[in-house]
């Protein structure tokens, strides 16, 4: 199995964490993964709302470099996935749009017939690869740790490519493979707050608290997600909490927790770039490091 | 074939269908086309070729203008062939010398460029015309009806079917897939917008279907074959062991007590609200009233060791574990369909919860709950032990949703009405609708409707977002919360409540496309049964002699069900005193003269319609059996099997005038 792997600004930062731990994963699965030559920003969903034509063609730039090499694209960042995604479908069902953006494409010497599929690594994993596999690339299951899983709202809506809009539940049972206990958490689509932490902090802080609040009260450890705005939010506003008791929750990578699980060294796996550190909890509940 | 020397003189009529094909296709100037083409005696446009005075102006033209082809370009020939057969007979002329075209359906009704449409239905009269001259007088046969009936389904529509054709003396065969007659309704607690009880007045009717004399009753049975036609069905039927003999069994539950098992197994007519054993009786009023065993998880049947204490129970010896299936041939002249329904899955909207929150419950599960013979006596308890305070009932779940199904189930804002009613009834609960519109059409619903506003009943209007057991405040602790714009007050509201009932709607049973195969019947896009027209043939089919009734067509409650129900009777009735049907003359007949026999069409037919004439050393086709498939023309070798009305030079010649535009 192959893919062309889109990282996007966030794998490359902040959200180093993901990228290291994908990619040691993705090895450990026999999946090959080559870094698209060249890719651009996405253009995210800022872009989108300033002028589309210019933030469709910006995305479109990497599914026409991405069509060249023929393997299908992969997209870890909830943003890029849900960006991409909405490119290839306006190309595909509008054709003015379409239009546009392959005579902007042509002018730079691209060209977009629009056959990339874009993937999402959760997806490959529970769907392609299979849980029987992961099961069986499992060395220390996490046992007795208690998971939230938590998939923001990108992945799934609007459009839900590889599971339900509301109701997900792949992770889920990626992480039941890996021997956790994943809690019922009635929060895990609803809005981390999203960009308004960077424009109205307080309003966004107070809903990355909520879903905290609530994976506390389900007992969970900690938060598991797919999205690097997500990680951000839930793990560098927690000492922004309001309320009588101040409650602290590690955020993690679902990849990260493959790794654990597979036995791999921390240091692949990017455990000590959190804010909350998430070590503790994994000594307290016997997790095995290597 | 033809008879050459005749001199052709055709009539042609364009027919506008008011606007439907009027306003596209440029009908006079079809008409002035066609009066230059060869043999055309008469061209004329009307308003509506169907009306009386359309058809009595090909009969009039036929008789004054010795018109001897007849074309007619309007509807879909399953509309209105008959129709023009009909006005060309009366006109004294052999139906046979008509053709029609359809330039409604396959013209204006799916093309918007009205000169193209104009060409295009010009191209289909030339080719109509051209190949009528090869038309030949042809003789309908006729076959009797059998006057047995066969009624897949016995739910209320099925049950309902078979006591009115029973009352008027014909035999009735009611095949029930489940171990007892009564479907649906038999679960239902009270029916609306009356509240009288479902049991009180079903179970009588249930009790007459067993008893009377003219109506055979198989539960535990399924059709596997359909063979023949209208009037001369074959149909084989298959028999489920049930482990019981039926004569012997009094129902008297005795292998009930004894059996081994615990009550473990999964209770389907309580909808699982409660548990049974593998040897059961599906509910007190089943009919018949004789226990079933189910084999996968009995275990004498599954393993083969049980010391059979339930065997060693029955006195009457009615216990027979070496029961094998067995299948019946039944010869019946007409068939109703009446298979019912499907509650849509909950499981597929996530976002309400069934499943996840066991005090989410759907409505068939209420109907139990409330049921004073389900499986808590009526009281209204929840699966966490529990009586709610506040209830929410959710309408439109999996109805009028792009996501799931598209239609309106029709019956659930009436049975929401219901449930809310009974629920507050049963107790005291303070009870919220959450509707998008109620639709409450029909004989006295409105006033119910009415009457449950008056009751203290909440309606919210708008589509629930979600159930979610995350509180935002204290107030909604421990409580599902409905999470929902209202449209009418202009916010989203959040709704703590104890119970939430989800308002299911009705779909296609799983097997639909199974058993329409099985019956030769088409589905609509929904997946619910086809009827021949949907306002002027709802009972019947495009299959002669299969009628449908009752939910298995389109969602429809009770009192809609029975008025289809009989309906369906009464065009078996129709069919059955008329003794007789006219068959379609498309058949297949053997040119002896160049016939080789090889014997290729005789194993190639699907019908088994050919039989080979060892001394003539021929094919010979069995008129009655031959259904005009036309396999068999297509590969004889020899070109030695001729299909009336689908003749070569018929064929040939009207896809060369078709295609001579092009």
């Amino acid at each position: 199995m192959k893919f062309s792997y889109f990282p996007g600004c966030s794998l490359k930062g902040m959200g180093g964490a993901y990228e290291t731990s994908l990619i040691a994963v993705m090895e450990a699965l026999s999946v090959q993964l080559e870094e698209l030559d060249d890719w651009n920003c996405c253009g995210a969903t800022a872009y989108m709302s300033v002028d589309e034509s210019k933030a469709f063609t910006l995305a479109a730039r990497n599914l026409a470099i991405a069509e060249k090499k023929t393997d299908d694209l992969l997209a870890p960042c909830a943003a890029c996935f849900l960006v991409l995604q909405k490119t290839q479908k306006y190309i595909k069902d509008y054709p003015e749009v379409g239009r546009v953006v392959r005579e902007s494409l042509r002018a730079g010497g691209y060209d977009y017939a629009g056959s990339t599929r874009i993937r999402h690594p959760l997806d490959v994993i529970v769907n392609d690869i299979g849980l029987d596999t992961i099961k069986k690339t499992v060395k220390h299951p996490l046992k007795g740790l208690k998971i939230a899983p938590y998939y923001g709202c990108q992945v799934v809506r609007p459009y839900a490519t590889f599971d339900h809009q509301d109701y997900p539940v792949t992770m889920d049972n990626l992480l039941k493979a890996l021997g956790a206990d994943v809690v019922h958490y009635p929060l895990k689509t609803k809005c981390c707050g999203g960009s308004l932490t960077g424009t109205l902090p307080e309003v966004g802080a107070r809903l990355s608290n909520i879903l905290i609040r609530e994976a506390k009260r389900q007992g969970a450890d900690l938060i598991t997600t797919l999205c690097p705005l997500c990680f951000f939010n839930l793990d560098s506003y927690q000492d922004k909490m309001e309320g009588p008791e101040k409650i602290t929750m590690p955020i993690t990578y679902f990849t990260q927790l493959m790794g654990l699980a597979f036995g791999m060294p921390s240091s692949k796996l990017g455990l000590k770039r959190h804010i909350i550190p998430i070590l503790p909890i994994l000594k307290e509940r016997q997790v095995a490091i290597a | 074939m033809t008879e050459k020397k005749e001199e052709i003189r055709t009539g042609f009529y364009i027919c506008h269908c008011g606007h439907n094909i009027g306003s596209v296709v440029d009908c006079p100037a079809v008409v002035e086309y066609v009066k230059g083409l060869p043999g055309i005696a008469v061209s004329r446009d009307y308003k509506y070729m169907c009306s009386d005075p359309g058809q009595e102006l090909i009969a009039q033209d036929i008789r004054e203008q010795k018109l001897n082809r007849i074309v007619v370009a309007s509807c879909s020939p399953l509309l209105h062939e008959e129709t023009f057969r009909k006005a060309t007979s009366m006109g004294g002329l052999n139906p046979f010398y008509f053709q029609m075209v359809n330039i409604r359906e396959h013209d204006s009704w799916v093309h918007t460029d009205k000169n193209a449409a104009t060409e295009k239905a010009m191209d289909m009269a030339r080719a109509a015309v051209a190949r009528v001259r090869f038309h030949r007088a042809l003789e309908k046969k006729k076959a009797p009806i059998h006057p047995d009936v066969l009624i897949v389904g016995a739910g209320i529509a099925g049950i309902h079917a078979a006591l009115t054709l029973a009352n008027a003396g014909k035999k009735v065969y009611l095949v029930e897939r489940e171990p007892t007659i009564g479907g649906h309704m038999a679960m239902f607690d009270k029916t609306f917008p009356t509240l009288d009880c479902a049991a009180c007045i079903l179970t009588p009717k249930m009790s007459s279907v067993k008893n009377h004399p003219n109506i055979t009753m198989w539960t535990y049975s399924e059709v596997t074959s359909v063979d023949g036609y209208v009037g001369n069905f074959t149909i084989k039927v298959r028999h489920k062991p049930r482990y019981i003999i039926e004569d012997l069994c009094v129902g008297c539950m005795a292998c009930i007590d004894a059996c081994v098992f615990k009550q473990k197994f999964e209770d389907e007519f309580n909808q699982g609200l409660s548990k049974r054993k593998p040897v059961y009786i599906p509910f007190p009023q089943a009919t018949p009233q004789v226990v079933v065993i189910d084999p996968e998880q009995c275990l004498k049947l599954k393993t083969g060791k049980c010391k059979e204490s339930c065997a060693e129970a029955c006195d009457r010896k009615a216990i027979d574990f070496n029961q094998k299936e067995t299948i019946e041939e039944i010869k019946v002249g007409t068939v109703i369909i009446s298979t019912g329904f499907k509650s849509f899955d909950a499981k597929k909207l996530p976002q309400y919860g069934w499943g996840i929150y066991p005090n989410v419950y759907t409505a068939l599960e209420i109907e139990r709950l409330v049921n004073a013979s389900g499986p808590t006596g009526g009281d209204v308890v929840m699966r966490d032990g529990k009586h709610p305070k506040r209830i929410g009932i959710i309408h439109c779940v999996g109805s009028r949703d792009e996501s799931t199904n598209k239609w309106c189930s029709r019956v659930c804002c009436m049975y929401s009405l219901k449930l809310a009613h009974l629920l507050h009834e049963h107790s005291e609960a303070e009870i919220y609708n959450f509707y998008i519109d109620m639709r409450t059409p029909g004989k006295s619903y409105e006033e119910f409707y009415d009457r449950l506003l008056k009751e203290g009943v909440n309606f919210v209007r708008g589509r629930v977002a979600e159930i979610t057991d995350w509180a935002m405040n204290k107030d909604e602790e421990d409580h599902l919360v409905i999470r929902v714009e209202d449209t009418l007050a202009g916010f989203v509201r959040r709704i703590p409540v104890d119970m939430v009932v989800l308002a299911t709607g009705l779909e296609a049973r799983e097997d639909a496309q199974d058993v329409r195969r099985l019956f030769n019947i088409g589905c609509g896009g929904e997946g619910f049964f086809m009827e021949r027209h949907p306002k002027l043939a709802p009972v019947d089919t495009f299959t002669e002699g299969i009628f449908i009734a009752g939910a298995c067509q389109g969602p429809k409650d009770i009192p809609d069900t029975v008025a289809q129900a009989g309906a369906a009777a009464a065009q078996c009735l129709a069919l059955i005193d008329a003794g007789a049907i006219e068959l379609e003359p498309n058949t297949a007949f053997i040119d002896e003269q160049s016939c080789s026999g090889c014997k290729s069409c005789i194993s190639l037919c699907p019908y088994t319609a050919i039989t080979f004439d060892a001394v003539k050393k021929k094919a010979v086709i069995n008129e009655a059996l031959c259904k005009g498939c036309g396999t068999c023309v297509g590969a004889c070798p020899s070109s030695s099997i001729i299909q009336n009305l689908y003749e070569d030079d018929q064929i040939f010649t009207e896809i060369e005038e078709v295609l001579a535009h092009v």
